[in-house]
């Protein structure tokens, strides 16, 4: 519908609604709200937290417990970090990133994205040949090129990479793009659960796939690597690991502050209506697919930021690093963690890499069985994962006779273990 | 005058089922029509066709007498026709207001809904107030009882302010108090809104009716006021089926059955 015939929609029925006079001045004779707030009532207090809705305590906790995560973060590697470790931490951070904007797509939105190693492959890719290309000198091939192409000049793909600042909007800009493609094709034909998996895994591996398959673009299967500045400094000294971890750290909370506007927002409320009932949410007058296409588009570029962050911090950048496994296993970090809590997505991310770390270190050949172990053991007995473990304690030691939410993530599509 | 609710020769199939067959339905302005009919009979078919869940494979649905077989369901939802389902479907991990909330929102932009809730709108306080759920506004609707879910759902349903509203069974596993309620709710919205009721429930039925549309094997039977649609042979014949019983009461019996 045209927004003029939108326009008369809504005043027609502002007009025709006589019996709720104060609410119809809400929608007023333009039929919109002009994103303002329509009239509020000072709700009296026997709704017992105020107006706000989500007011009171409710609303604080987050924010107190989001300050205490940045502060811990940025102090973490002056106290403890030594400068490999801080390059460990920065690559397990862009993973939370990662793991954050899943959390949107599935936990809240229930889309149960398996490529998002596609978004973050695109990020990662566009960073890393904008760091190729600072190793030689302006204008000129970045170094595998000349070895497995006979390019005289640098291809049109790559030029715009030349610059930093479109680098970093391209890393963002491009898988949101493909991501709002990919979700309007697949959600306005109302494609969904296991064939949406199913359809976004597959877009993993066709990538990694095109990235083999053009050599001559991308250096195939070896990859981009040989950064030996990143801009501008030596990626050698230890410096330049604090900073990527600082780097790393200050976007994580950025992308989390995001996270928590959008899950708080009337759309986050949406997002989550549409997941646990697509059909009641068009017929509350909205469309599931702008709504899901949205969520996605959201996850997608909070992946390719990630990507764009990890390719210095990894140092190479290859397309086994993309494909489907990395993808499925992005799932179970959120699983673990514990899905539709943002905090569960970031301590998921975290505990999983750190994990996987410091056992295979100690027992190489272990660490699959214990993964794929830990998978299932969440799947089976915490469904809620450590954050739903976390936050049941919390109301039972709080002992409140409030009652507790029914666990939206048994009634959603199976994960494949 | 333009009839709010028009349908022309509707027929629908579902593997060769003739779910509805050629019928012709008109709703005027600020009418409370029942639909009535047994199992099968294609009410709640006819609800789904005019809302968009099903697609007619014959026939015209005009609303206000605008053509709107092409439209999306949400896009009728913007025009002005609201529905409710037989099994009251709140969204359990919101809480009661956000639930409200978000069935008002629907026409602002997109864009809007980036950003946070901060107050109660007059629209959702008075809904609220109205279905008596003010009380437990910020609990998850999740938590309350079957009875509350239900007027959860017509309260969104409201807040939506349409000019149609279709109910399916609104008061089916009600008490009978709240049946009177939801009654005289709905007698209070007809004038105002036009309304049309698939319901059952033969007591409701002759307490709240004007207009009764009677339907069959997905044709139209009988239409007119209780009295007229009791009093014909017809009917009483398909809905009384073997026992052909003169009491009024086996109705009841007949629509409880089902």
């Amino acid at each position: 519908m045209s927004g003029d015939a939108a326009t008369k929609v809504g005043f027609l029925v502002g007009a025709d609604t006589t019996d709720t006079t104060p609410a119809a001045e809400a929608t007023g004779p333009g039929g919109r709200h002009r994103g303002r707030e329509p009239r509020a009532v000072r709700t009296p207090g026997r709704l017992g937290r105020g107006p706000a809705g989500s007011g009171g305590l409710g609303s604080w906790a987050p924010r107190g417990a989001y300050v205490l995560f940045a502060v811990a973060l940025l102090a973490f590697p002056r106290l403890v970090g030594t400068p490999t470790d801080a390059r460990q931490w920065a690559e397990w951070l862009c993973y939370a990133i990662v793991a954050v904007g899943l959390d949107i797509a599935w936990g809240y939105g229930g889309m149960l994205a398996l490529g998002q190693g596609l978004f973050f492959g695109l990020g990662a890719y566009a960073m890393a040949m904008h760091l190729s290309l600072e190793q030689v000198p302006d204008g000129s091939l970045p170094s595998f090129m000349s070895l497995y192409s006979d390019n005289t000049e640098l291809p049109l793909i790559w030029r715009p990479f030349q610059s930093f600042w479109i680098t970093v909007i391209a890393a963002v800009a491009v898988p949101a793009v493909v991501a709002m493609l990919l979700g309007l094709l697949v959600f306005k034909r109302r494609i969904r659960g296991p064939y949406f998996a199913l359809l976004t895994q597959a877009t993993a591996v066709i990538f990694a796939l095109v990235l083999i398959g053009n050599l001559k673009l991308t250096a195939g299967f070896n990859g981009l690597t040989g950064f030996s500045t990143i801009f501008g400094r030596n990626k050698y000294a230890p410096e330049t690991n604090s900073w990527l971890y600082d780097l790393a750290a200050v976007a994580l909370l950025v992308v989390l502050g995001v996270a928590m506007i959008v899950v708080r927002s009337r759309f986050g409320k949406l997002l989550q209506a549409t997941r646990d009932s697509e059909d009641r949410v068009r017929f509350l007058g909205y469309d599931p697919a702008v709504v899901k296409t949205i969520g996605f588009v959201i996850a997608a570029a909070m992946a390719g930021a990630a990507g764009a962050i990890a390719a210095p911090v990894f140092g190479i950048v290859s397309p086994g690093q993309f494909d489907y496994a990395p993808s499925i296993l992005m799932i179970c970090w959120v699983a673990v963690g514990g899905r539709g809590k943002l905090g569960g997505a970031v301590l998921g991310a975290l505990l999983v890499n750190w994990t996987r770390v410091t056992v295979s270190d100690a027992r190489p050949d272990d660490w699959q069985y214990l993964q794929g172990a830990l998978f299932v053991v969440i799947l089976a007995f915490a469904p809620g994962g450590f954050a739903g473990m976390i936050s049941s304690g919390w109301q039972r030691a709080t002992a409140k006779v409030r009652p507790r939410p029914s666990g939206h993530a048994l009634e959603l599509e199976e994960v494949p273990a | 005058m333009t009839p709010v609710l028009e349908l022309r020769n509707v027929g629908v199939s579902f593997d060769g089922f003739r779910a509805l067959d050629g019928v012709d339905l008109t709703v005027q302005k600020g009418e409370l029509r029942f639909l009535i009919g047994p199992n099968g009979a294609g009410k709640t078919t006819l609800i789904d066709c005019v809302t968009g869940l099903t697609k007619p494979s014959e026939g015209e649905i005009r609303f206000e007498g605008k053509v709107i077989g092409n439209l999306k369901e949400h896009r009728r939802v913007k025009l002005g026709i609201g529905r409710s389902f037989q099994t009251p479907t709140v969204f359990e991990t919101l809480s009661v207001i956000d639930n409200l909330d978000l069935a008002e929102a629907f026409r602002r932009p997109m864009g809007s809904l980036f950003r946070r809730r901060r107050n109660v709108s007059s629209g959702v306080q008075e809904t609220l107030e109205r279905i008596g759920l003010a009380t437990v506004a910020e609990r998850p609707a999740g938590s309350l009882s079957h009875g509350q879910k239900q007027w959860l759902e017509v309260g969104m349903l409201l807040v939506q302010r349409p000019r149609l509203l279709l109910l399916d069974e609104p008061v089916a596993g009600m008490s009978p108090s709240e049946r009177q309620q939801t009654g005289e709710l709905l007698v209070e919205l007809a004038g105002e809104h036009t309304v049309v009721v698939v319901e059952h429930d033969m007591a409701f039925l002759r307490s709240f009716a004007s207009t009764v549309t009677v339907l069959h094997e997905g044709k139209v039977l009988s239409e007119g006021s209780v009295a007229e649609v009791q009093a014909d042979p017809i009917v009483r014949e398909v809905y009384l089926g073997r026992s052909r019983d003169q009491r009024s009461g086996a109705v009841v019996a007949a629509g409880e059955e089902t």
